[in-house]
């Protein structure tokens, strides 16, 4: 469980970071969309992993906090995903912009002389 | 009398809330109503941080308020809820963002405001998010304040649109997209290990963290700390700011100078908070990193600011001039030193906003870009263009040369730290400290490297020195009679409201500096500050309660 949600996250992260350094900016928001999921689920991981337990308390059983998953980083990790969000929806306007301004997907507006 | 006084702590993040989103509402042809509102709702936030700043320095333990300098959001006690804290330091940096915002909102009335849509609007959620990461006391919210201001920032740093602005623009989108999201890494992993978010509960935690857990700590603790050095513009990741800060629109510009020095506020806050005396294993973490990455910062602006040939730019590596000023003297630590760096924090604050305005007069009518390409200017003479005429009445600024003149001036004396302005004070405090600390400093700290940086700050004045008079040379000494800018009063009043600032930071010098004095020594007590917001919740009044009749 641990070695494939650490090994998820690292990829997701992994190509994430890959493409945001690419040089067109479709690359770069695909890039960044990427690496917002493998933070979100890092954040989700933060709470710890286990199987089978209850959101906050099962029916029938002591109120312990060792039978329930910690909330809190899943209230963490809604408001990540909303924010990551309208931020990717913003700069795909930005990038929208630029595309008709520059005339070129190229980052830096210009096509590198090759 | 305490009922209302519980909730100022709210209102500077309440009132541009509410004045932004009425502003959303207002058709875009209505932009004087619209700037009514921004202006009023300014001068409220200035009037409630002058409140909050006087309340903090009456108080013994710094907090701003009575009963206690602390406003539970939604009144759940501290650990488990939000809490707004207002200690000197907040209700200083409140108060600096006020004072910037008016200058910025009576500048742009004169024509920027008309470049784009929802300027004001824009303006006063940046100030929300602004005054939100100033006031809050909690690790996750800094976040949403965070991106509060940066989405904000996205859309002013684009105002007035066009090609440069929209490139330049999207680096700057970028880099904060994948800072946010390195934010939120750090913040996590700080969570794992301790289980809170709550900056006092945190602090009070540290020197629990058993010995196996240390390192995912300092990971979480250097990730967090990588995204606010981006925002202030540390070297080696500044290479972003130059180049936005150029291309966007001058008022914009001048109200980012105050975003740098959100990241600045937060390493300041967070590491005499969490990495102080009373961290144990963790005492004085990363104050080396600040040291050394702060005076690579100095170094590289300053000769950021003798290569550039274009005004904007040669502000830009000044504003990293004075990041790397602070974030050095962070490093350093002791009490006289921050409260030095908070000194001239301020005055260099104020100084850069208000250069970023004066070029805008200084180069208008210029073509655009003029100055890129300097030396082929001087080489080739210049062909000015005709000014575009405007059919904006307003009364025009007589003896415009003079006093744009007059105004740079004070403006290259402030940011080089030469006498008789603040500029040199703050300098001459900080520097005066760092000789008399070494020995007493909270820490060991090798004399050579107060030497170094001695060295480098003055050095780093005289680059500025020697940048801003060439600068100023080609402007305002060129022989061939060139077009007058046509400059309205309403736009060289805050240029002079700033720089009256400054002057007022000189004169007064040492009141201003008392309570500097004050605000270092309670970031070095940051028991209080712990104490504070971890007791509030006993015996207070209900907020939501208090303010009703």
């Amino acid at each position: 469980m641990e070695i494939v949600l650490s090994l998820a996250i690292g990829i997701l992260a992994g190509a994430g970071v890959w493409l945001v350094l690419r040089p067109r900016t479709f690359q770069v928001i695909i890039g960044l969309t990427l690496f917002s999921y493998a933070v979100n689920l890092f954040i989700f991981a933060m709470g710890r992993l286990k199987v089978d337990a209850a959101p906050i308390l099962a029916a029938g059983q002591a109120a312990d906090p060792a039978h329930y998953t910690d909330p809190l980083p899943q209230a963490l990790v809604l408001t990540a995903i909303v924010i990551g969000f309208a931020t990717t929806a913003l700069f795909l306007v930005v990038l929208l912009a630029s595309r008709g301004l520059t005339g070129t997907d190229h980052v830096d507006g210009t096509e590198p002389d090759s | 009398m305490t009922d209302w006084i519980q909730h100022l702590v709210v209102v500077p993040i309440i009132l541009p809330l509410i004045a932004g989103a009425v502003m959303m509402i207002i058709d875009e042809r209505c932009r004087a109503l619209k700037a009514t509102i921004g202006i009023v709702s300014i001068l409220g936030m200035i009037a409630t941080a002058a409140i909050l700043m006087v309340l903090a320095s009456l108080r013994a333990d710094g907090m701003a308020f009575i009963p206690s300098g602390v406003y539970r959001i939604g009144n759940w006690p501290a650990p488990f809820g939000i809490v707004l804290v207002a200690d000197r330091l907040s209700a200083l940096m409140l108060l600096l963002t006020g004072l910037l915002a008016l200058a910025v909102a009576v500048f742009a009335l004169a024509r920027w405001h008309r470049a784009g849509s929802y300027f004001h609007a824009l303006l006063q959620f940046l100030l929300m998010g602004l005054n939100g990461a100033f006031l809050t006391g909690d690790l996750f919210n800094l976040f949403v304040f965070f991106e509060l201001l940066l989405v904000a920032s996205y859309g002013l740093v684009l105002h007035g649109s066009g090609v440069t602005r929209v490139k330049a623009g999207m680096h700057y989108i970028v880099v904060n997209l994948v800072a946010s999201l390195l934010f939120l890494i750090g913040v996590s992993l700080i969570y794992g290990v301790t289980g809170t978010l709550n900056m006092a509960d945190l602090a009070r935690r540290i020197p629990l963290i058993p010995a196996g857990d240390r390192m995912l700590f300092e990971s979480g603790a250097a990730v967090l700390g990588i995204v606010f050095l981006i925002k202030a513009g540390m070297w080696p990741l500044s290479f972003w700011l130059p180049t936005a800060y150029a291309a966007a629109a001058p008022p914009v510009a001048a109200v980012f100078a105050i975003m740098s020095k959100v990241g600045l506020y937060v390493v300041l806050r967070l590491s005499l908070l969490l990495f102080g005396a009373g961290s144990g294993a963790l005492a004085r973490w990363g104050h080396e990193w600040l040291l050394f990455g702060g005076m690579a910062t100095i170094t590289f602006g300053a000769i950021g600011v003798l290569a550039s040939q274009d005004m904007r730019r040669l502000a830009g590596f000044s504003v990293l001039v004075s990041s790397g000023t602070v974030l050095a003297a962070v490093g350093i630590g002791g009490t006289g030193v921050i409260g030095g760096a908070l000194f001239y924090l301020v005055s260099s604050t104020l100084a850069i906003a208000a250069f970023y305005l004066l070029i805008e007069l200084a180069e208008r009518g210029r073509q655009p870009g003029a100055d890129v390409l300097a030396v082929t200017i001087e080489a080739f003479g210049r062909d000015d263009e005709e000014e575009p005429d405007e059919a904006e009445g307003g009364v025009v600024v007589p003896a415009v040369m003079a006093m744009l003149g007059i105004s740079f001036l004070a403006c290259a004396l402030l940011l080089s730290g030469s006498p008789p302005l603040s500029g040199f004070i703050a300098k001459f405090i900080l520097l005066s400290a760092l000789l008399k600390s070494p020995g007493s400093a909270t820490a060991a700290v090798v004399p050579g490297l107060s030497w170094a940086f001695l060295i480098l700050v003055i050095v780093s004045g005289l680059m500025t020195l020697i940048g801003m008079i060439r600068a100023g040379m080609r402007v305002f000494w060129t022989p061939i009679e060139r077009m007058q800018p046509r400059v309205r009063v309403m736009e060289m009043v805050p240029v002079l409201f700033l720089l009256l600032g400054c002057t007022i930071l000189t004169v007064q010098a040492g009141a201003v500096m008392r309570y500097m004095e004050m605000a270092a020594r309670s970031l070095y007590t940051p028991q209080d500050y712990i104490h504070g917001v971890l007791t509030s919740s006993a015996g207070q009044q209900p907020p939501y309660e208090g303010g009703r009749p």
